[in-house]
């Protein structure tokens, strides 16, 4: 009897020991880029671009504008596909009697599942190829952020679906029992009840794109000059990150830039957390 | 009563958080007999059965005030792994493992420290004679015991609670989720099981009690939605000249 | 108005329709053009030699991803070596010994883990592990190589298992944990015999899963993994110092070279591209039919 509770003892300590290691690694990789980071951030940290240079002079002005300027031109691709897509699935897909768009359906959601497994570099592999190559936008926002919607468009059609079923389907009843149009319902009932679980998801996008790196590796070009259109090359904190650390080797600068990423990225996963508990309230 | 008693409560009371869920309860469960636990739903009859063998415990914030005792030992000061051993329980729904037949009666002999092999399978095959399943699995011990049906898996669970020899055995509404024909084989071997066991078991259905239990607790809900002991006694009295005037009603169907 | 109504409610169907097949679309389109690009490699190379063949050197139009394949399955390897028990550790603990408390904090801990950029990973991997995995006395160990690599990825891939097996094992009916604790199983004999086993292909599609994602990772490998392009082998008589070596992966590979490289050259890496997706294919949907298996297996 004694040695079952010596085994439970144990065994738990073990998984204790496994927690509190896995904590004590996200502490220390945040402490350590937050602690290097922040002893070189300033306001003109802020506020000047990177100048080029061996031990990469500047800040990270430019950076910011592209990486803010890429988001946005993902999520106007990426948000209307992939809520559209995720309206469709929930509310058209079990309606559909056609036995061919029945398996159109089929395949699409066959294609949401493998789209969420591709790694990042096929996505740039393939947006080099199409993109900046046959179609000739060269290294450009348009380029990569057409590459990395992609990337986000599964996140969006899985945080849609599970936003419109949470709705319940007393509401779609009330609304259709009034006479009012299938898409009346969704777009004055359905989709306003979803509202926040959908824009989770965009939120969660937006930082997929802040923290994706490969991607625009092979389709952004890495141009430290502010972005002044579509057409412009650019480069991402990240991928400024990566730049500062295997080029130019100016580790304090990546730190500090790593420092900023992470940061937002807490904040986005806090806008994330609070929006998704208010749902659940 | 004159019997001997196996398991006595004293003034059990239980609390979920802020929620007090039984009041005051004092009864004697007598040894080898069937103590049927009647009332209406949200009564606490599944708290108080789960209360024998602190499987109230598994919720958070759950607190109690006086005690049981087992063979005149407060649970609560022993070890509850001995107690568990000593009280076994069958559930509501049929809930053997995702393993073998032979694995599911092994499982309790097993952690309590039964390695040798023929053992075991001893032990396996008494207690599916015992819970009257042997014949229909002897063939097949490895199957799925997931491959059986409802109510061969609600007495492979009985066979799994008898292998580790427990002196009562819990039974939350056994038979609900079965139809009538395991429902009868159950209580069957209900029957035949309290030669060597006292049983205990919470039913929603009056014909069910009244035709297998020896004893009947009435449990009410008082004005605070806590459960209160109304009546308890022997089945044949309980049944035919209640005392309380609220048993009298729920057993005539009049309640409400 | 009726009728104008219901023509535009058809409308929106097929353009919403449209919308869902745009990732199908994609998928497809990837497939096509990677492809494509990479018909000339196997057609002058050839599969069999592509594979097989140990020397990568675009200069002398020598294309065999043999090395890179060994460094993908290497550190793949490794991380799961590393992350696999620490992730399942957290998992147990997350499911069923942690209270809803401490869970509440430790639950988003472990998804801001996932949120982390991987390029802030290599960095950190840069500046932190390479100095530290380079105190190991070895003979050309520059810190560089299989073991940073496959520790930055253990890190990468624990909140992926962690959340899984958390789910898989959250998942085990109730019933099954009362059942066990009503015969006098202590807890942990309780998880151990009954809630682990019966959560096994929901685990087991866990790792798959975090092995596809360890197998797909770029641009932290590249920081720390060293890139040379050398099947990995033992610097001395002891077998483990093959994870001092250093190595490149596929995905690194592809995003090393291909911004300049042209004709046959280019052609190689999205040769290479295409055996990675195949690759990650088969992983994810092995991970998948794990998952439905058990699905099935739970509710018959």
């Amino acid at each position: 009897m004694k040695l079952r509770t010596v085994k439970q003892h144990m065994a738990f300590s073990a998984m204790w020991v496994a927690c509190g290691l896995t904590l004590a690694i996200l502490l220390v990789v945040i402490g350590y880029v937050m602690i290097k980071g922040f002893a070189l951030i300033n306001l003109d940290f802020f506020l000047t671009s990177p100048r080029g240079g061996l031990s990469g002079e500047g800040g990270i002005a430019s950076t910011i504008i592209a990486t803010v300027y890429l988001v946005i031109t993902t999520l106007v691709f990426a948000t209307p596909l992939g809520v559209g897509a995720g309206i469709f699935l929930v509310e058209y897909a079990d309606s559909i009697s056609s036995r061919f768009v029945k398996k159109l359906v089929a395949s699409a959601r066959f294609g949401v599942e493998t789209l969420a497994g591709v790694p990042s570099i096929i996505f740039g592999l393939f947006g080099y190829a199409l993109f900046v190559t046959a179609l000739h936008f060269g290294f450009s926002i348009l380029s990569a952020a057409l590459a990395g919607t992609c990337l986000v468009i599964p996140v969006i059609i899985r945080t849609t679906e599970e936003a419109l079923k949470a709705v319940p389907m007393s509401y779609r009843e009330a609304s259709l029992a009034i006479g009012a149009g299938k898409w009346e319902t969704v777009w004055k009932v359905v989709l306003p009840s979803a509202v926040r679980g959908i824009s989770t998801g965009i939120v969660l996008s937006a930082g997929r794109i802040v923290s994706e790196t490969a991607i625009f590796y092979v389709t952004l070009g890495g141009s430290y000059r502010t972005p002044t259109s579509l057409m412009s090359s650019g480069r991402t904190m990240a991928l400024h990150v990566y730049y500062l650390a295997m080029e130019t080797r100016a580790f304090d600068k990546a730190l500090a830039t790593a420092a900023v990423l992470v940061v937002l990225i807490i904040l986005l996963n806090l806008v994330i957390n609070t929006v998704s508990r208010w749902l659940s309230r | 009563m004159t019997e001997d008693v196996v398991m006595k409560t004293r003034g059990y009371t239980l609390f979920y958080g802020g929620f007090k869920a039984l009041n005051d309860i004092t009864m004697d469960i007598p040894v080898n007999s069937i103590t049927a636990i009647i009332g209406p739903s949200g009564c606490g009859k599944s708290s108080l059965i789960r209360s024998f063998n602190r499987m109230n415990d598994l919720i958070v914030d759950s607190r109690v005030e006086g005690t049981i005792l087992v063979d005149d030992e407060d649970i609560y000061s022993k070890d509850v792994v001995e107690l568990r051993k000593k009280v076994g329980m069958v559930f509501q729904r049929p809930n053997p493992f995702p393993k073998s037949i032979f694995d599911n009666v092994a499982y309790g002999p097993r952690i309590h420290g039964t390695r040798d092999r023929s053992k075991l399978a001893a032990i396996v095959e008494k207690s599916l004679r015992d819970s009257a399943l042997w014949d229909e699995v002897k063939d097949d011990l490895d199957k799925s015991a997931l491959s059986l049906s409802g109510g061969q898996q609600q007495r492979l669970c009985i066979a799994r609670a008898l292998a580790v020899e427990p002196e009562v055995i819990l039974m939350d509404e056994p038979a609900s989720a079965l139809d009538p024909v395991a429902t009868l084989k159950i209580e069957e071997l209900m029957e035949k099981l309290k030669r060597k066991y006292t049983i205990v078991v919470v039913t929603h259905n009056m014909q069910q009690a009244a035709r297998v239990s020896d004893y009947t607790a009435f449990l009410l809900t008082d004005v605070d939605r806590a459960g209160n002991l109304i009546e308890f006694g022997r089945t044949s009295e309980i049944f035919t000249k209640p005392v309380d005037k609220r048993t009298e009603d729920y057993i005539s169907g009049r309640f409400g | 108005m009726q009728r104008r109504k219901r023509q535009f409610d058809t409308a929106m169907k097929y353009s919403l329709l449209f919308a869902a097949l745009a990732s199908m679309l994609i998928v497809l389109m990837i497939g096509v053009f990677t492809f494509r690009e990479a018909l000339p490699a196997f057609r002058h190379i050839g599969l069999e030699k592509l594979l097989t063949e140990p020397v990568w050197r675009p200069g002398q139009e020598q294309y065999g991803i043999l090395a890179m394949i060994a460094g993908s399955g290497l550190v793949t390897l490794g991380s799961v070596i590393l992350g696999v028990p620490l992730a399942l550790g957290c998992a147990i603990f997350l499911s069923e010994i942690a209270r809803p408390r401490v869970r509440a904090v430790v639950k988003p801990c472990i998804e801001l883990l996932a949120g982390i950029p991987s390029v802030v990973y290599g960095l950190f991997g840069m500046v932190v592990i390479v100095p530290i995995v380079r105190q190991i006395e070895v003979p050309g160990n520059t810190g560089f190589g299989l073991l940073s690599a496959s520790i930055v990825l253990a890190i990468m891939i624990l909140p992926t298992i962690t959340s899984v097996s958390d789910h898989a094992i959250r998942s085990v009916p109730k019933e099954y944990r009362e059942g066990s604790l009503a015969m006098g199983a202590t807890k942990w004999e309780t998880v151990s015999r009954v809630v682990i086993p019966s959560a096994r292909s929901g685990i087991i599609s866990a790792v798959v899963l975090g092995l596809g994602r360890a197998l797909g990772e770029t641009i932290a490998m590249i920081m720390v993994i060293g890139n040379s392009v050398i099947i990995p082998a033992a610097a001395s008589s002891n077998p483990l110092t093959i994870f001092l070596s250093r190595a490149r992966t596929l995905t690194g590979n592809i995003a090393v070279e291909i911004n300049y490289a042209t004709g046959l050259h280019q052609s190689a890496l999205f040769a290479t591209g295409v055996i990675l997706f195949l690759l990650i294919m088969i992983v994810n949907s092995s991970a998948r039919y794990l998952m439905s298996r058990g699905g099935m297996r739970k509710s018959g």
